[in-house]
């Protein structure tokens, strides 16, 4: 069983950062970028199904300029065989990224597509499921639990759901999304960052899988979240209520 | 063993016997217990109480550690991993990587180093292997510095530079150079001095200029890891080293493993380069196990700690290029040290404060005291109406040539500011750091070709000191030698103008004397009981910050499930001396906010550790008055997140 796992270069979890002053955008300049979280998180657990027999091999893949090579070499040396970077250098939407990766999933022959549940810079919580839709295949998104019978050629997955757990079994080929209860990623040492040098990269474009990448949405504005207001300490209930009526309107 | 009893006799020499307790200095021993006598048996030898006797007892045990064998002199130095409380990686667990050069620090001058060595590689054909460990999440995460930039060693090294359009460093020239003596109220100005007239330099974000240095040496075939951490000297039989092993990963606060638990790497290399900065920690290793401050006859380093932030301000303010150097308020007349105002580009502006690390008031707050320089008139003027982008701390050195260490061991060498070339009066260190790191690549090159294949002589880079001292930056730092110094005769700050106007105007570095640092930093110290108090107002939120909001400026994190990386040889003594004689100073000149005196069970207070926040600035490793502190590398990836300082 092939597992293709997609993965983002986002911005740091870690990082601060600002709005640029014309509002079009988050200030990206000397920023820090690294795995997006959830990502790290679905690599491990195609890495974990190989080591536990389940999976043959795992193939990375990556979207983005030149830079999103990096994210790409982590996940090799968190184990991934070899990787796959799709070449573009402007904006890729989440419509797009499922697009893109449902063409290589059918070029590569995977029977198994891990993602994260969506990626911290945009939130978006859609690829997965994109992905899902466009191959026609069984989805089981916020996977916090894993469990691949081969021969059965099932997937059982314990979803995290607002009413608690859900668990469903998936004919494979399926594709998953992680959560963040699912495992915790494992450090990329440095004698596995010196083997994923030598590990294979092809890189290829979105004209050569023949999807069209044109970006659908406009983001019309970004803005800071409004400052919080101080607290007033009231004296009575009588003064709540008055307030609460005549000030904030809300009764 | 003796590699802690050396750090002893380094206190005990020249201090005040009158003035301390009859101390016990020893790991896990009981504090001023009865001389002669303890309580739970020291793990290590027990000298005597008596000092002087202790002293001689402790040269003795040196004399009698030259005949241990390699593996003792390695256990004795992995002192993290030789507490028993953590079940660190066995040697039959980790793997080893060989390469040509190691060097532990992606800054100025290891990243120097790294692309000289490439360099030469390439002119002479050679084949030179170079690795670059650096502990932050990426190159110049742990960078902070000023910074105006003198490009007198990268001229040398990458001629080119002005032509390359991705580095930041030409961008904006240092065109006004202003210097003020202030008042509480008043900036006075006064005549620049000749060491800070900045026309051919350049106002940088040293941690944005690394990262173009990186760059750089990556094209050049330098392989860079960041995210790892050197924590010890690997050594040979002989005692010379041999490399460097990383730390562990994935080992919890209580010592044990976790399932992300992955064994440090043994980076065996035949030439070691240290450029960890200022008061680094295999540096310190490296300091005592092979007594290179005593080789050169060396006076103790002396330092200054540098607080900064970076603001957005008004584009009406903005001057690209203005450099403002001031001093005065608010510290002190007693106190050296002084502060900065350097405008960037994207209108931004850098300004800092830099106090000197022998000040005497324990009750001194060094964030406060960063504070307190902001609301002064002349610079508050500058920041109204900006926002704060980054903040930030890091310690300097400022012994000059006369702290400056043997700098070459077998097998190995230091460069950059760990080392200690910073120009104190012209508050440069980037350039010598540079050049450091180049001639250390020269003589390190020059040693592997004699030798091509590993012979398993420790090589000998003897020809770097001697290049060292041949070369410009002994010529500056000796010129400059007598300035730093002339504030510590006593008239504090203006015997020091005087002292320091009449080097530079008359006698420019001839005096047939040279003043000389008496004694270590934290020997400076009073008891809080004669240190007049300080007052500081509460940050109003515009101008003036609280350390929690500074932090999270900083980026600075780390992974919170780790054993703590700031190590106490004595558990009891924070109680017991810091507390009790001096305040707690640790909680003042601390600028993350990691140590904290909370209540204790049974009344009293007792030290709280958050080293979460800490900045890897190294000041507690130099001030704390017992030398209890022990700075020691956490877990790699860890630290502060500087991109623009």
């Amino acid at each position: 069983m092939r597992v293709l796992v997609a993965v983002k270069r986002v911005i740091d979890y870690n990082a601060r950062v600002r709005v640029k002053p014309d509002k079009s955008g988050v200030d990206l300049k000397n920023v820090k970028m690294g795995m997006n979280p959830f990502c790290e998180i679905a690599v491990e657990e195609a890495v974990k199904l190989k080591e536990g027999g389940s999976a043959s091999e795992v193939v990375a893949v990556t979207i983005g300029p030149k830079a999103a090579g990096d994210t790409l070499r982590t996940a090799l040396a968190m184990g991934a065989d070899r990787g796959v970077h799709v070449l573009e250098d402007g904006e890729v939407q989440p419509l797009a990224v499922a697009k893109l990766l449902a063409a290589l999933t059918r070029r590569e022959e995977a029977t198994l597509c891990m993602l994260g549940k969506q990626a911290i810079d945009d939130d978006s919580n859609q690829t997965g499921q994109g992905l899902a839709g466009l191959l026609g295949w069984p989805q089981a998104t916020f996977a916090s639990k894993v469990v691949v019978d081969r021969e059965a050629g099932r997937a059982s997955v314990t979803r995290e759901v607002d009413g608690g757990l859900e668990t469903l079994s998936l004919k494979l080929p399926a594709v998953i999304t992680a959560d963040l209860r699912l495992n915790e990623p494992r450090y990329a040492t440095l004698p596995n960052i010196m083997k994923a040098k030598k590990k294979k990269v092809d890189t290829v474009t979105a004209q050569e899988l023949g999807v069209d990448i044109t970006p659908r949405l406009k983001l019309v504005k970004v803005e800071e979240p409004a400052k919080r207001q101080a607290g007033v300490m009231l004296s009575s209930v009588k003064e709540l209520v008055d307030r609460l009526r005549n000030e904030a309107k809300v009764i | 063993p003796p590699v802690f009893l050396l750090a002893d006799v380094e206190v005990m020499r020249g201090r005040r016997h009158s003035d301390m307790p009859r101390p016990q200095w020893l790991p896990n021993a009981e504090p001023c217990a009865r001389p002669g006598k303890s309580g739970p048996r020291a793990r290590f030898d027990q000298s005597p109480a008596c000092p002087l006797a202790a002293m001689v007892w402790s040269i003795a045990a040196v004399c009698r550690s030259s005949r241990t064998t390699g593996a003792a002199w390695r256990q004795a130095c992995r002192a993290f991993s030789s507490d028993p409380g953590i079940q660190a990686s066995r040697p039959d667990e980790r793997e080893a990587m060989e390469y040509d050069v190691c060097i532990v620090g992606a800054g100025p001058a290891g990243l120097s180093a790294a692309i000289r060595l490439k360099q030469l590689a390439k002119e002479k054909e050679q084949e030179i292997s170079v690795c670059v460990l650096e502990k932050g999440s990426e190159v110049g995460a742990h960078i902070l510095s000023g910074n105006v930039f003198q490009p007198k060693a990268l001229d040398e090294l990458i001629p080119s530079w002005r032509e390359d359009a991705s580095c930041p460093i030409h961008a904006v020239p240092a065109v006004k150079d202003r210097f003020y003596y202030l008042t509480p109220r008043r900036a006075l100005r006064m005549p620049t001095p000749p060491q800070m007239h900045n026309k051919g330099n350049y106002v940088i974000s040293l941690s944005e200029a690394v990262r173009w240095l990186g760059a750089q040496a990556e094209e050049a075939g330098v392989e860079i890891y960041p995210g790892f951490a050197g924590s010890h000297l690997l050594t040979s039989a002989s005692g010379a080293c041999v490399g460097v092993g990383t730390g562990d990963m994935g080992i919890g606060k209580d010592g044990t493993r976790k399932d992300s638990f992955a064994p440090g790497l043994d980076l065996r290399a035949r030439v070691t380069l240290l450029a960890e900065g200022c008061r680094g920690s295999l540096t310190k290793e490296a300091l005592k196990r092979y007594s290179l401050r005593e080789k050169a006859g060396a006076d103790p380093q002396t330092y200054a700690l540098g607080l900064k932030e970076v603001w957005q301000i008004d584009p009406a303010k903005h001057e690209p290029g203005t450099v403002w150097h001031t001093l005065g308020s608010p510290l002190p007349w007693n106190t050296y040290g002084g502060g900065w105002l350097y405008h960037m580009a994207d209108n931004r502006v850098s300004l800092g404060l830099v106090v000197s690390l022998d000040y005497s008031n324990p009750n001194m707050n060094l964030f406060q005291e960063f504070q307190q320089y902001k609301r002064h008139p002349a610079i508050a003027r500058v920041l109204e109406g900006g926002t704060c982008l980054q903040y930030g701390a890091r310690t300097l050195s400022e012994g000059g040539i006369q702290s400056i260490p043997a700098l070459t061991f077998p097998g190995g060498a230091l460069i950059g500011d760990g080392a200690g070339f910073l120009n104190v009066p012209k508050i440069k260190g980037t350039h010598t750091a540079m050049k450091s790191g180049m001639l250390a690549a020269e003589a390190a090159a020059a040693e592997l070709a004699k030798e091509p294949t590993a012979a398993g002589r420790a090589l000998d880079l003897g020809a770097y000191e001697t290049a060292m001292h041949d070369s410009w930056v002994h010529t500056e730092l000796h010129r400059e030698r007598n300035i730093r110094p002339s504030f510590g005769l006593g008239a504090g700050i203006w015997g020091g103008l005087l002292g320091s106007a009449l080097e530079a105007y008359v006698l420019r570095g001839k005096a047939p004397w040279t003043l000389r640092h008496r004694r270590p930093d934290h020997e400076a110290l009073a008891p809080a009981a004669q240190a007049a108090p300080r007052e500081y107002p509460k940050p109003d939120g515009s101008l003036t910050f609280d350390l929690n909001t500074s932090l999270f400026r900083s980026g600075t994190n780390h992974e919170h499930d780790q054993p703590p990386h700031l190590r106490l040889r004595n558990a009891k003594l924070p109680e017991a001396i810091n507390l009790p004689r001096y305040g707690g100073p640790e909680a003042r000149y601390c600028p993350a906010g990691v140590y904290e005196y909370v209540p204790s069970e049974h009344g009293g207070q007792k030290l709280q550790i958050n080293a979460q926040n800490c900045l890897h600035c190294k000041a507690c490793d130099i001030k704390d008055p017992t030398q209890n502190i022990q700075w020691m590398v956490p877990e790699g990836g860890g630290g502060p997140n500087y991109t623009i300082t």
